[in-house]
């Protein structure tokens, strides 16, 4: 009986372990007397697989049977592996037994399509309703909507989940067809606008009556696969950025493409998952998210694909020098933070250390400033102007690209020949 | 500004010998300031003096006076602040009582607070420290892998770099409020119990319950514990993406110094 349970857990681990999501933030909870769990608002990861991919909550498959055969997908119908199914009753109790110990922060369910979407969306509720509801469990709950499910089904979810996503996996619907026939973004989009409209239900009701039950108080999240299919930067980010512009859409991930059907000659060959694209993409949606950047300012028609080599903030100044050199001890906080090599923490102390006086070069340093980029775009009372202006863009970008050994007996400061004559 | 600057090399060090209590540091700030003589070392009662010491106080640490220069800062500054002071204490650096001294002087000294001065290298050592400590205390939340034992309780050990256990308990005690728990630092002797009502820290009275291994002796658990322990183990081998392997990455973010409590990772 243990055994058996035991095989389902592997099986159905290996089926969920290629979605990328594994946050549990969002959600600030207080543990209720005597009951068991709460959410700490910015998510605690509990462990780190050799990887070193966080491990956060019971990432876990009710199912990996499934009615569909997406190209992309491990779990496809028409593969050969070891299928399994969970009961409502030992998920539930996997999820209570693993979080006593400290070992998760909650529950991510998600499910292969049996028999419909309908039937597989009322168990996936099931078990986070007996969570919330039989044995009181307060800690985070992320549910996945199953596309083509029910309204009803997906509004009574979201009372008990803190965080409900769907998939969009391919960035075109032209794409969407040809790798997954059965599927379209009308049955993507509809479960996000329902989950979309009933957050904006549950705010306006919250206004008159204080009562009123949550409803996926950490909103949604979604994924696209990068490199299976021949989007380019331009459209993958285009359409995160619209999705951002939905208030309640809080991460995009991007997963880099693992061919696990090599088989299908409609998937492309790779030796190796797409890892340095993949990182940019994530460089960028940082970007949007806390840089204020817009997704124009990132890639256009001349650059529709991110720079590999360099991250994509250095390639925006890069390409625009005319921004530079900031003075730091006067720009303004959304200026600052355009500058290479300056975060949002260090952007913050800075605009506060100035009150109290002048920052020099060595006290940008000690505050955290990565001075080896940051120099060539700032300008602080006592830096000389050798900026990104002087120096020109592709002098600084072979500056800052050089492969370290290259410069062997040569240090740094005495590269500053500063006549790039190639 | 550093104290190396505020000195030259001839003069004479005043020495504060106090209880190395977080009372009696507060208590030597408000010694210093009715004395109007600051000291230039803070030493634990018994230790050896420096050479050249001009002048040696011995500090009494008395709540009254602790309390009074606690309330000060308090008033002064922000409640992120106090909290920063909490954790550096906290962090049992050789220096970083001298250190507490300089920043909170400095912030009585000036007319607002400092604290956001971080080009002041005490207000940035300070930063950086209470950042260190927190994270220290982030690890605990992260990384405390409970045992239900053969009575019913889920036990902990744990071994932090920094003291930073105390500010990881209410943690416990909101999230785990309907089982009973422990947590208990090994290295520093001591923990928290709680027993379904409230939190008590407590010291095992002579003899340790926990083995070399730092795990609990397989008698003393509960019959299903190895069940799940198993079950852990399996899922967190499973996730694993071969593809991706990258196990400098899993250092980076889970410190080995913690492996030796992880059920993943025996």
């Amino acid at each position: 009986m243990n055994d058996q349970l035991l095989d389902k857990l592997k099986v159905l681990a290996e089926s969920a372990k290629y979605d990328v999501s594994c946050s549990s933030s969002g959600t600030t909870r207080k543990g209720k007397p005597g009951q068991l769990g709460n959410a700490a608002g910015w998510g605690i990861c509990h462990s780190f697989t050799e990887d070193g991919r966080c491990v956060s909550l019971l990432k876990i498959m009710m199912t990996n049977y499934c009615i569909y055969d997406c190209a992309y997908c491990i779990n496809r119908r028409s593969n050969d592996l070891r299928r399994a199914t969970f009961t409502v009753q030992e998920l539930v109790n996997l999820t209570i037994e693993f979080y006593r110990r400290n070992y998760i922060e909650g529950l991510f369910l998600s499910s292969g399509v049996i028999n419909s979407p309908d039937y597989t969306m009322e168990r996936m509720m099931q078990v986070i309703k007996d969570l919330r509801t039989i044995h009181h469990y307060n800690g985070y709950i992320h549910v996945k909507a199953i596309p083509g499910a029910s309204r009803a089904l997906i509004e009574e979810a979201g009372l008990y989940a803190d965080r409900m996503s769907v998939n969009i996996e391919i960035p075109t619907e032209e794409s969407l067809q040809l790798l997954a026939p059965e599927k379209n973004y009308q049955s993507v989009f509809q479960p996000m606008k329902a989950i979309q409209q009933g957050i904006a239900v549950y705010q306006e009701e919250k206004q008159t009556i204080r009562s009123t039950p949550r409803f996926v108080p950490a909103g949604q999240s979604t994924q696209m696969i990068v490199g299976a299919t021949p989007e380019n930067d331009k459209q993958i980010l285009t359409l995160a950025s619209s999705l951002y512009h939905q208030e309640n859409m809080k991460r995009v991930y991007y997963s880099g493409f693992i061919p696990v059907n090599e088989y299908d000659k409609r998937l492309p060959a790779l030796k190796q998952a797409p890892l340095v694209r993949e990182n940019r993409l994530y460089q960028a949606d940082w970007l949007m998210r806390f840089y204020e950047f817009g997704v124009h300012e990132i890639v256009d028609e001349q650059h529709p694909d991110l720079d590999l080599t360099i991250d994509p903030k250095l390639s925006w100044a890069l390409r625009h020098p005319e921004f530079f050199p900031v003075d730091v001890n006067r720009a303004d906080y959304s200026q600052i933070l355009r500058v290479p090599g300056i975060g949002v923490k260090s952007a913050k102390l800075i605009v506060m250390a100035r009150r109290h006086g002048r920052l020099d070069a060595d006290k940008l340093k000690n505050i955290g400033i990565v001075m080896k980029k940051a120099t060539f775009f700032i300008t602080c009372h006592q830096l000389t102007a050798f900026t990104v202006q002087e120096a020109t863009p592709e002098y600084v970008r072979q500056l800052l690209t050089a492969k370290p050994a290259k410069k062997r007996g040569v240090p740094l400061n005495q590269l500053s020949l500063a006549f790039p004559d190639e | 500004m550093n104290r190396s600057q505020q000195h030259s090399p001839h003069q004479k060090m005043n020495a504060y010998l106090y209880d190395k209590t977080f009372e009696g540091l507060l208590t030597a700030v408000f010694d210093a300031y009715s004395r109007k003589i600051f000291p230039d070392v803070l030493l634990a009662e018994g230790s050896m003096l420096p050479l050249f010491t001009e002048e040696v106080y011995t500090v009494y640490t008395q709540d009254d006076k602790a309390d009074r220069v606690w309330k000060g800062i308090e008033k002064k500054l922000t409640a992120g602040a106090c909290r920063m002071i909490r954790a550096v204490w906290l962090s049992e650096e050789a220096n970083a009582d001298q250190l507490l001294f300089r920043f909170i002087r400095k912030n009585l000294d000036s007319p607002t607070s400092i604290e956001t001065n971080f080009g002041d290298q005490d207000v940035l050592a300070m930063m950086k420290l209470a950042k260190s400590v927190n994270f220290e205390a982030e690890h605990i939340r992260q990384f405390v892998r409970f045992q239900k034992t053969a009575d019913g309780v889920y036990f902990a050990p744990i071994e932090p770099k920094y003291n930073a256990l105390p500010l990881s308990v209410e943690y416990f005690h909101d999230r785990f409020s309907d089982q009973e728990w422990v947590v208990y630092d090994t290295r520093r002797k001591y923990g928290y119990h709680y027993d379904l009502k409230k939190v008590e820290q407590f010291t095992f009275n002579g003899k340790d319950p926990i083995s070399i291994s730092g795990r609990l002796h397989p008698d003393q658990l509960d019959k299903h514990e190895p069940l799940f322990e198993d079950f852990w183990k399996s899922y967190i081998k499973t996730l694993t993406i071969r593809e991706r392997f990258n196990p400098k990455l899993q250092r980076q973010h889970m410190p080995v110094r913690f492996w030796k409590y992880l059920i993943e990772k025996q």
